[in-house]
C-alpha cells in the first residue's frame, strides 16, 4: 500500500489535468485551481522541513568543525536574525501593520542586504558569459565554426558600429538585416524543433507516470 | 377777483401742462429704462459669447451591440462585442452596463479603451437572463476648467444567460493529436512488452553517466546532482529525480557519495526516498545517508551563490544539472567547468541549452532529458514509450513538410485551422 496509494493519486490527478484541459464543466474546470490550492498549503508547511534540514545540517558542520563550519555559522546567524527581525516588525507593527511594510526592519534587510547580494550574483553572468562564449566561439570543429560565424554575425547586426562601416559603400543595414534574419528564421526553425520534442518527451514522460510503470519519482524504480 | 371760469380755464391748463409733463418724463424713463435692459441684455449675451465654451455634441450610438455566451468555458461569462463608434477616435472609452431586465436599473460591469470592440463580463450567474447597454463617453473641459464628460446614448442587447460548455471545441485539434500520439506510445508499451525488439538510438550525454561517476570514484572525490530549481509539480523536476534514482544506483554501486543539494522543501523529501530506494535496489542500504539529500535555499541566487561556494571549495569530480534552470545555469555551469568537473546538463529551458551546450560536457537537449530515465532503466515498457515518441516526431515532421507545401504553393492559410488557445 506504501506504493499504490501514491501511484493511485498520480493517476487520478494526472488523469484529471489532462481531461480538465479539454473539458471546462465542472468539476474538471475547477480542477487546476483546486489542485493549486492544495499544492501552496503543501509547500507552505513543507517549507519548515527545509528549514529545519539547513539548521541541522550546520548545525552539526560547527559540531564536527568540519572545513566549512564558518559558512555554516554564517547561515545560522542569518536565518536566526531574519527570523527575529521579521517577529520583531510583526509583533510591534500594531495590526493593521505588515513586517514586510516599506520602513520596517525587514524591509531594510531586503533592501540593503538581500537585494544587492542577489543583484551581484546575477551581475556575474555577464564575466561568465565571456567565458562560455569564448569557449564556445573556438574554431576547433565545423559546428564551432558556424556557430562562430552566426556570432559575428547576429553580434555585428545588434551594435551601430558595423552597419556605420559600411555606410560609405551602401545605405541598406546589411549587418542588421542578416542578424534579423538569423534570429526570425534558422534560430526560430531550431528553437521550434526543440519546443516540439520536449512536448513529445513531456507527453510520453507523463503517459509513463499516469501508467504507473515510471516510478522511481516516489521511491520505487520502474 | 378770478371767476370761477377764469380759474377753470387756469386749473385746465396748469394740469395739461402737469400731464403733459409727466407724461414725458414717464416716457423718457420708460424709454430710458428699455435701452439699458437691452443694453444689459445685449452685454450679457456679449459676454457669454465670449466666454461660452462651445457644448460637445453627443457622439455618435454605438451600434451592432452583441452578447453572446462566452464559448469553451466554465460558465459565470458572457462576451459583449460591438463596431467601434464612427467617433471613436474622439471617444475616451466604452461603458457597459449591465441589467436583469431592459426597463431595470443598468449598472456598470466594465469599461472598455477606444479600439476595443469586446469585452467579457466574468462575473456573471449562470441560468440568469442578463441585460447589456453600452455608451460612449467623451471628455471635455466646461466653463469653470473642470473635465466633463458627454456620452453617447445608450444601445441595448439581450436577454442572455451564461452557461457552463462540455468541450472547448477550438482545443479539437489537439485532442485529436494527443489520442494519436498517445494510442501510439501505448502501441509501442505493449509491443515492448510483448518482447518485440525495440531499437533506440544512442545518447551520448546519457550513455556518458555511468563514466562520469566512475571517473568521480577514481578520483575519490564527491558527485553533485542538481535537480533544478522548480518544485515537485514541474513535470521537469520529476524527470531529473527519475534520473537520481538511476545514478544513485550506479553511485551506490561504485561507493561514491552522490550529494544532491535542493531548493524545494519538497523536493528534498522526495530525492531522499528516491535515493533511499536506489541505494536499497543495489543492495547498499548502509550506504544510503539521508543527509546526502539536504535543502539550501528557495531563493534563485542564493542557490546558486550556495553550490559555487561548494563546488570551489569541495572540488566535486562530476556535476549533474537535471531539471529546470534559468539564469542561475550558466553561473553554476562555468564554475563547475572552473573547478575541473565533468559536467553533464539535461534541460528542457530552451533558452538555458546553449550556456549548456558551452559550459559542459554533455548536454541533454529537451526530450533526452525525459527519455533519460527510460533509457538508463533498460526497462522494455519505458524503451517503448520512446518509440512512441519517435512517432510522434513522425507526424510532426510529416505535418510541417505538407504545411509547408500547401503555404507556398496555395494561398489557403493553413496554420489558422490549428491554433490552440
Amino acid at each position: 500500500m506504501r506504493r499504490e496509494i501514491p501511484l493511485l493519486i498520480t493517476t487520478i490527478a494526472g488523469l484529471v489535468f489532462a481531461i480538465s484541459y479539454f473539458i471546462p464543466h465542472w468539476p474538471f474546470g475547477e480542477a487546476e485551481s483546486i489542485f493549486g490550492d492544495w499544492i501552496a498549503i503543501v509547500q507552505a508547511f513543507a517549507i519548515w522541513l527545509g528549514a529545519l534540514n539547513l539548521m541541522k545540517v550546520s548545525i552539526e558542520k560547527i559540531y564536527r568543525k568540519k572545513e566549512d563550519a564558518m559558512y555554516a555559522s554564517i547561515i545560522i546567524v542569518c536565518l536566526l536574525g531574519t527570523l527575529a527581525v521579521g517577529f520583531y516588525d510583526g509583533f510591534t507593527g500594531g495590526p493593521q501593520s505588515s513586517f514586510r511594510d516599506t520602513g520596517t526592519s525587514f524591509d531594510w534587510l531586503y533592501r540593503f542586504i538581500y537585494t544587492p547580494l542577489t543583484s551581484t550574483m546575477f551581475a556575474m553572468l555577464a564575466f561568465f558569459v565571456a567565458s562560455a562564449s569564448y569557449r564556445a566561439f573556438r574554431a576547433r570543429s565545423f559546428e564551432a565554426t558556424l556557430l562562430l560565424i552566426a556570432g559575428f554575425f547576429v553580434m555585428g547586426g545588434r551594435v551601430p558600429l558595423f552597419d556605420l562601416a559600411l555606410k560609405p559603400f551602401t545605405d541598406v543595414p546589411y549587418f542588421s538585416e542578416f542578424a534579423g534574419w538569423i534570429m526570425a528564421y534558422p534560430l526560430t526553425a531550431g528553437m521550434t524543433a526543440i519546443m516540439i520534442g520536449i512536448a513529445l518527451g513531456i507527453m510520453s514522460s507523463s503517459l509513463r507516470i499516469i501508467l504507473g510503470i515510471e516510478r522511481s519519482h516516489i521511491g520505487g524504480g520502474a | 377777483m378770478i371767476t370761477l371760469n377764469q380759474i377753470h380755464s387756469k386749473n385746465v391748463s396748469v394740469l395739461l401742462s402737469v400731464i403733459f409733463i409727466l407724461f414725458f418724463s414717464l416716457n423718457l424713463s420708460a424709454r430710458q429704462s428699455a435701452e439699458n435692459t437691452e443694453q444689459k441684455l445685449i452685454d450679457s449675451v456679449q459676454a457669454m459669447v465670449a466666454n461660452a465654451v462651445v457644448l460637445p455634441s453627443r457622439p455618435a450610438i454605438v451600434s451592432s451591440l452583441s452578447a453572446k455566451d462566452n464559448p469553451s468555458d466554465k460558465g459565470g461569462a458572457i462576451e459583449i462585442d460591438w463596431k467601434l463608434s464612427p467617433d471613436d477616435k474622439e471617444l475616451k472609452s466604452y461603458i457597459i452596463s449591465r441589467s436583469e431586465s431592459l426597463d431595470g436599473q443598468f449598472s456598470k460591469v466594465g469599461e472598455a479603451v477606444r479600439g476595443h470592440t469586446s469585452y467579457t463580463d466574468n462575473k456573471t450567474t449562470d441560468g440568469v437572463n442578463y441585460y447589456y447597454s453600452i455608451v460612449g463617453l467623451k471628455t471635455y473641459v466646461d466653463a469653470n476648467g473642470n473635465d466633463a464628460i458627454v456620452s453617447s446614448l445608450p444601445t441595448a442587447t439581450g436577454p442572455i444567460v451564461s452557461s457552463a460548455q462540455w468541450f472547448r471545441s477550438e482545443r479539437a485539434w489537439c485532442l485529436f493529436f494527443v489520442l494519436l500520439i498517445s494510442g501510439a506510445i501505448m502501441f509501442y508499451i505493449n509491443r515492448a512488452k510483448s518482447g518485440a525488439d525495440i531499437y533506440i538510438r544512442k545518447i551520448a550525454g546519457i550513455d556518458a553517466v555511468e563514466e562520469a561517476v566512475g571517473r568521480a570514484t577514481e578520483m575519490g572525490s564527491k558527485i553533485f546532482f542538481i535537480p533544478g530549481i522548480q518544485d515537485m509539480n514541474d513535470v521537469q523536476t520529476i524527470a531529473g529525480i527519475a534520473i537520481l534514482g538511476r545514478v544513485g544506483e550506479i553511485a551506490a554501486q561504485y561507493e561514491t557519495w552522490l550529494e544532491v543539494p535542493v531548493s524545494k522543501s519538497l523536493v528534498m523529501v522526495t530525492a531522499r526516498e528516491t535515493l533511499k530506494e536506489a541505494y536499497t535496489k543495489v543492495g547498499r542500504p548502509d550506504a544510503f545517508n539521508q543527509d546526502q539529500v539536504h535543502y539550501l535555499t528557495d531563493d534563485q541566487f542564493g542557490y546558486a551563490a550556495a553550490i559555487d561556494g561548494m563546488v570551489v571549495r569541495e572540488k566535486p569530480a562530476t556535476i549533474f544539472y537535471m531539471g529546470a534552470l534559468f539564469a542561475e545555469s550558466l553561473i553554476l555551469a562555468e564554475t563547475g567547468n572552473a573547478a575541473g568537473a565533468i559536467q553533464i546538463a539535461g534541460t528542457a529551458m530552451p533558452s538555458q541549452l546553449p550556456f549548456f551546450v558551452a559550459s559542459c560536457d554533455y548536454t541533454l537537449l529537451g526530450e533526452e532529458l525525459f527519455a533519460a530515465s527510460a533509457y538508463l532503466s533498460k526497462e522494455p515498457r519505458q524503451l517503448g514509450s520512446l518509440k512512441g515518441q519517435d512517432f510522434g516526431k513522425l507526424i510532426f515532421m510529416a505535418a510541417i513538410v505538407i504545411g509547408v507545401l500547401i503555404e507556398t504553393f496555395t494561398d489557403i492559410n493553413v496554420s489558422q485551422y490549428f491554433q490552440v488557445k
